[in-house]
């Protein structure tokens, strides 16, 4: 007894030891935003003042707060498409089998292991050529590709779970499939539509190696978040505060966000292989 | 489906009306069979065509163009054979980019799934304030990584980052803004933070996917190990990891996709530099295409090929269709 409450007792030393390690540089990142531009300069740990009007400049010209609209533009979209494409696809392979079903699913699978970094020179050259009248279209249309395998495999996971005879027992009271398929079971598969919701919205927001190429042409102000601070770190001097106070207002939502999915999104990502 | 063959009328008697009307529904019925053999289509043709458009199009491009002439407004000024591809070997810096990518994903990924065994294994224990501390763990994994890749650039600088100060009070920086304090100046050092952001960002998830693995096992598999004399580290090696392989399998093969492309930490912390001395093959690759867009495709193709081959290599030595079949 003795011996697991020491044991117990170590165990909780460590983990809230990693645990504050895993937390540091994001305080760091809150301290940071709270400086005054002179006291960027000091050699403290915490500022003698902690100011605002880094938050508060955000909004006023040149500042991010146009950059994060862009960033809420592509997100949204991106996430609202491959839902779009995706529940379709995910309901009719989990409720039919049919010739190419597993080609399908493989396929879908093998995007995930593709990543737009790989192949960003043909992203580039493909979207140069379709001459879409925005980059955030271009974005919303990228983003909500390279999300597609997570939304599919795990909206297919929950469909399969749901039993058809609830659907059939709809339709014998009067719904058509299309009802019963919105009535009955988009609501019984409300967590793993949430879940790749939350999912494609985080990672489309995330993104910045593709922002950063489509949007080169585009003007500062209608560039994405994460370019917009990428361009604040090649100037002469960086402005940390103001770069970090953006970088909070992108963090923090996300951060709640993806606390509310966690538990589902490591079976999205692993579904393929230990199904 | 059998009556494919052509109808005998002299066999057949009258059918009567019923007869003629089943037929003839028969009949009615063939288009629509055809049409439902259509109807997967309509539900997945919207996937096809983005994976279509933004997976599949993309990588047919970035093969063509790696045989092209290419200028610098992406104007193509024609085929030019393996060009890119010798210009691109015989460029100072491409054996050492290679290299370097190989090293970086290979030291990333295992030490990863080193610390993330051990982080999976304690935030499996039972010990008040779990769901907290296994909180804490999941912020670098939402956060975007070019953030984290910028706190931490923010925290080497060599005046006043907090790395700095806290080296310099424990002694192991002896002078603030020193060229001892600027560790991403000196490439091997850079590349040494960098890995370590990299393992930083990567945790999380490895974390949490071995996790989940762990709490697959039942405990009744431990109790019988229990029995036959297996605890500790003897249950762990010869019950706990076997048992993991899939978990195991899974994460290291996203990770290493994950690492292999990773972009963010070094563009932010280095932007590949002093010269290509801190640079992977995914940054060179975008820097090559300020410059020449057709070699930049032929480094593209190279990475594609060498993704591909370090996913088959890892996954036939570690026999993952048994696995899955099994």
């Amino acid at each position: 007894m003795r011996v697991s409450r020491a044991r117990t007792a170590l165990v909780a030393a460590a983990a809230y030891l990693i645990a504050i390690v895993f937390l540091l540089p994001y305080l760091e990142m809150v301290i940071t935003a709270g400086r005054t531009k002179r006291e960027l300069l000091d050699r403290n740990y915490f500022p003698t003042h902690f100011t605002f009007s880094n938050f508060t400049s955000l909004w006023s010209s040149g500042g991010l707060g146009g950059n994060i609209l862009v960033s809420l533009e592509v997100a949204g979209g991106a996430t609202l498409l491959a839902l779009l494409v995706a529940i379709p696809a995910a309901y009719y392979t989990a409720r039919h089998r049919f010739r190419g079903r597993t080609a399908f699913l493989l396929l879908v699978l093998a995007t995930q292991m593709f990543q737009p970094a790989a192949m960003l020179v043909g992203l580039q050259r493909e979207f140069t050529n379709f001459q879409l009248p925005s980059a955030t279209l271009s974005l919303i249309i990228v983003n909500a590709g390279f999300n597609l395998a997570f939304a599919i495999w795990i909206l297919n996971a929950f469909f399969s779970s749901i039993p058809v005879e609830l659907e059939e027992a709809a339709q014998v009271d009067g719904l058509g499939r299309l009802g019963a398929l919105c009535r009955i079971t988009l609501p019984l598969a409300a967590p793993g539509i949430v879940t790749a919701l939350i999912f494609t919205f985080i990672s489309a927001w995330n993104e910045f190696l593709v922002a950063l190429t489509l949007s080169l042409g585009s003007p500062a102000g209608s560039r994405p978040l994460t370019v917009a601070i990428d361009g604040y770190v090649g100037e002469y001097s960086t402005d940390w505060g103001h770069l970090f106070a953006g970088g909070l207002v992108a963090t923090v939502p996300v951060i709640i966000l993806f606390a509310v999915i966690e538990r589902r999104v490591v079976s999205g990502l692993t579904a393929g292989a230990v199904k | 489906m059998v009556t494919l063959s052509p109808p005998r009328p002299s066999a057949r008697p009258d059918p009567g009306p019923r007869g003629l009307a089943r037929r003839a529904g028969r009949f009615l019925r063939r288009p629509g069979s055809g049409l439902r053999r259509l109807a997967p289509l309509a539900w997945l043709g919207p996937a096809l065509v983005l994976v279509g458009v933004v997976v599949i199009w993309p990588v047919v491009v970035m093969a063509q163009s790696s045989f092209q002439h290419i200028g610098g407004e992406g104007f193509v000024a024609g085929y030019n054979g393996t060009a890119n591809y010798r210009h691109l070997f015989r460029e100072p810096d491409f054996v050492d980019v290679l290299v370097r990518t190989l090293l970086w994903v290979v030291v990333v990924v295992a030490v990863t799934m080193l610390l993330g065994l051990g982080f999976a294994q304690l935030f499996h224990q039972r010990f008040p304030g779990r769901r907290v501390a296994r909180w804490a763990l999941i912020i670098p994994w939402a956060a975007s990584v070019m953030m984290t890749a910028l706190i931490f650039r923010w925290a080497l600088d060599p005046n006043n980052g907090v790395i700095n100060l806290f080296l310099h009070q424990v002694g192991l920086v002896n002078r603030l803004g020193s060229h001892q304090a600027y560790w991403l100046g000196e490439p091997s050092h850079a590349v040494a933070w960098m890995m370590a952001v990299a393992v930083f960002v990567s945790l999380p998830f490895t974390t949490y996917a071995i996790l989940s693995g762990l709490q697959g096992i039942p405990d009744d598999v431990y109790e019988a190990a229990a029995i036959d004399g297996s605890t500790g580290l003897g249950a762990y090696l010869h019950i706990t990891l076997p048992l993991l392989r899939p978990a195991i399998i899974v994460a290291t093969l996203i990770n290493v996709i994950n690492v292999f492309n990773s972009f963010p930490i070094i563009w932010e912390m280095t932007r590949g530099g002093p010269g290509y001395q801190t640079s992977t093959s995914t940054i060179y690759m975008v820097d090559l295409k300020q410059g020449n867009v057709g070699e930049s495709a032929a480094m593209s193709v190279i990475n594609f090929a060498l993704v591909i081959v370090v996913v088959v290599v890892y996954l036939s030595t570690t026999r993952w269709k048994d696995q899955v079949d099994r």
